[in-house]
């Protein structure tokens, strides 16, 4: 069975749950192999826990040397594994990082590249993916047609798959060009654990938007009664009430969760590109008139400042 | 190194307030729809400007370039009334329904031909198709360094630093020119163009190149040439009108907590 390429997708030798995902979809075509690049004091447990999803190999890649030079090394890492291992399809997390190291490697090899994917599938010798386009409105199905298949795939397109794969570890020592150590990250600060669900990832997201004023404590107060993920308007972040990572939108992160809240959010254009392929959409707006009730399945016209704070009370009390 | 090109990325889309659809042959319609000069690449002729304008002891040259149908004259247009000095317009029928990987392969060429510059800019994302993946791609063919996804732009002398809100951290990001940089909308208002601005475009110059022009083989883009294919476009079923209720006394509260409940989220 043909190798399929995952790139692991870690913060520090933290394997990111995305990883999982792809490899769950990686067993769909072939064999899983996954590709860390990192620390070599981390790769015995990265190793472990990609196995336990189904890794049957884990190409360890000491980047001892590349550390902090950006998209061009990995690619360049992924270029010399694939030309080794000749795997059916190459599996890289749709983040920013992941698309550029996607648009960069497809250079390389020659290959098709697809990004975004919501959903691979395969369909006897062709591995078809699924894209959500035009701010949710059209779903496309596509497919590589030259050269091996590389694909971004988004957070949340498959369920993680516990189930042991092989685990074979092999270091694999890249070559890195000088040209690809030239652009580097010389400051990074972890972003702030906020204890919350990653936004992408969440199961619920509960966002808010300039009807908050600026107090965001009624929007989280129910996030956390939901156990969910809290999201921004551009509104909200370009006023300074929440970072620009919190932002869903056109221009922020793109979430489809199985339920997102929208609190004092009017419903624009930019805005809905980053949410309306949510599974249940639910508003609280004070304006019955909000763009945002024409998404809705559930919605609430009134005030955040009290709706919010007594359904929490009450999801509180009813969980007991 | 003194800076004296820069290259802005401009591309022509069709509005998206306006009804965006797909041709027959599943590429996006470009002609029948209202286009405009890209939103988000606007801020990326502003980044370019404002460089062009902090450095004002260099002659720098701003060209915006631009590969798409004959309307897409507009992308530039608009750019050159910001402020940028030149325009090129890559316009040919065979790069029609081209990729990614295609657009930054006629992009490379144009760029080839104008002069390899210090500074490439470009957008955080073309609002059409958008897959933040053709700077990197022009990088990879141009072999230079890339710092995308700007939210603050400094240069000086050779370096340009930038920061950025990565998905795991807030980053700063060094590079050295040549490179290719794209840049965000939290990278700062762009500007319109004054009346000033608007007479002067007129004069301003304006090359439209063809795919001969480039070199490029009619084979190596367009909808044929593309390494992926779309097999199916569904249009997404209107969602079914939900239950819309008013809070009166609280009562929006229970019937919200309700919905959940009978959703199972509770
Ligand atoms: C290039 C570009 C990119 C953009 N990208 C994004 C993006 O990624 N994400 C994004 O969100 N936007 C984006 N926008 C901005 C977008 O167009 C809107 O301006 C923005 O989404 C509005 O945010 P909002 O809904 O919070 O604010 P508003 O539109 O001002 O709406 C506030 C809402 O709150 C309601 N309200 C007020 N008080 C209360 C209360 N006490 N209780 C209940 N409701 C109340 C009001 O009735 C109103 O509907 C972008 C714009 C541009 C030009
Ligand atoms: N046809 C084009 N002409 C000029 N610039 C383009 C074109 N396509 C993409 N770009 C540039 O590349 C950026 C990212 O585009 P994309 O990868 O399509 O999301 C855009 O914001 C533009 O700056």
């Amino acid at each position: 069975m043909s190798e399929v390429l995952v790139l692991v997708d870690h913060v520090d030798g933290a394997v990111r749950k995305p990883t999982y995902e792809l490899l769950a979809i990686a067993k769909r075509i072939g064999s899983p192999s996954a590709v860390f690049i990192g620390g070599a004091d981390k790769s015995a447990a990265v190793a472990d826990a990609v196995k336990a999803y189904g890794a049957d190999k884990v190409y360890v890649v000491d980047d001892a040397e590349i550390k902090g030079y950006l998209v061009a090394p990995k690619a360049e890492v992924l270029q010399q594994l694939a030309e080794k291992a000749s795997p059916a399809a190459i599996l890289i997390p749709a983040s920013a990082e992941g698309k550029e190291i996607a648009g960069r490697l497809a250079i390389k090899l020659s290959s098709g590249l697809i990004t975004d994917a919501v959903d691979v599938q395969v369909n006897g010798d062709d591995i078809v993916t699924t894209q959500s386009v035009f701010a949710g409105n059209f779903t496309v199905d596509a497919k590589v047609v030259k050269g091996t298949p590389i694909i971004a795939v988004k957070p949340n397109a498959a369920a993680p798959e516990e189930g042991a794969g092989a685990g074979a570890v092999e270091e694999f020592a890249a070559s890195i060009s000088d040209a690809a150590k030239t652009a580097q990250i010389v400051a990074s600060q972890p972003r702030q654990a906020t204890g919350r669900p990653e936004l992408t990832e969440a199961a619920i997201v509960v966002s808010g938007g300039r009807g908050t004023g600026g107090d965001f404590t009624a929007v989280e107060g129910l996030a956390d009664a939901l156990g969910a993920a809290v999201g921004a308007s551009r509104a909200a972040v370009d006023s300074g009430w929440k970072p620009h990572t919190f932002q869903v939108g056109q221009t922020g992160k793109v979430v489809s969760p199985q339920l997102y809240v929208a609190n004092g959010i009017s419903g624009a254009i930019q805005h809905r590109a980053g949410m309306q392929t949510s599974k249940t959409i639910v508003a609280v707006n004070k304006d019955e008139e909000a763009p945002i009730f024409e998404l809705v399945d559930f919605g609430v016209v009134g005030d955040l400042h009290s709706v919010l704070p007594a359904a929490t009370a009450e999801i509180e009390k009813r969980k007991g | 190194m003194t800076l004296s090109n820069i290259v802005v990325l401009v591309k022509y889309v069709p509005d998206a307030t306006g009804d965006r659809k797909f041709e027959a042959d599943n590429t996006v319609d470009r002609v029948g729809v209202d286009g405009l000069l890209s939103e988000l690449d606007e801020y990326a002729v502003e980044q370019a400007l404002q460089i062009k304008e902090k450095r004002a002891d260099e002659e720098i040259t701003v060209t915006a370039l631009t590969v798409g149908p004959a309307e897409a004259e507009a992308a530039v247009r608009k750019a050159l009334q910001m402020g940028a000095d030149k325009a090129v317009h890559v316009q040919d029928d065979a790069i029609a329904g081209s990729d990614a990987v295609a657009t930054s392969l006629v992009l490379a060429k144009a760029i080839e031909k104008i002069g390899v510059p210090e500074l490439v800019v470009g957008g955080l994302a073309s609002t059409d198709g958008g897959l933040s993946v053709v700077p990197a791609m022009l990088a990879e063919r141009l072999g230079l360094p890339q710092v995308t996804l700007a939210a603050v732009v400094e240069t000086q002398g050779d370096q340009v630093r930038i920061k950025r809100d990565g998905d795991t951290a807030t980053e700063v990001v060094g590079g050295t020119l040549p490179l290719v940089l794209s840049v965000t909308d939290q990278s700062g208002e762009a500007r319109y163009p004054s009346f000033k601005g608007i007479m002067a475009a007129k004069k301003k110059p304006l090359d439209t190149f063809s795919l001969a022009d480039l070199g490029v083989d009619a084979s190596e883009v367009g909808l044929g040439a593309a390494w992926t294919t779309v097999e199916n476009v569904t249009a997404r079923p209107p969602r079914t009108a939900g239950e819309i209720v008013k809070d009166e006394d609280g009562s929006g509260a229970t019937a919200l907590v309700d919905f959940l409940a009978s959703k199972k989220f509770i």
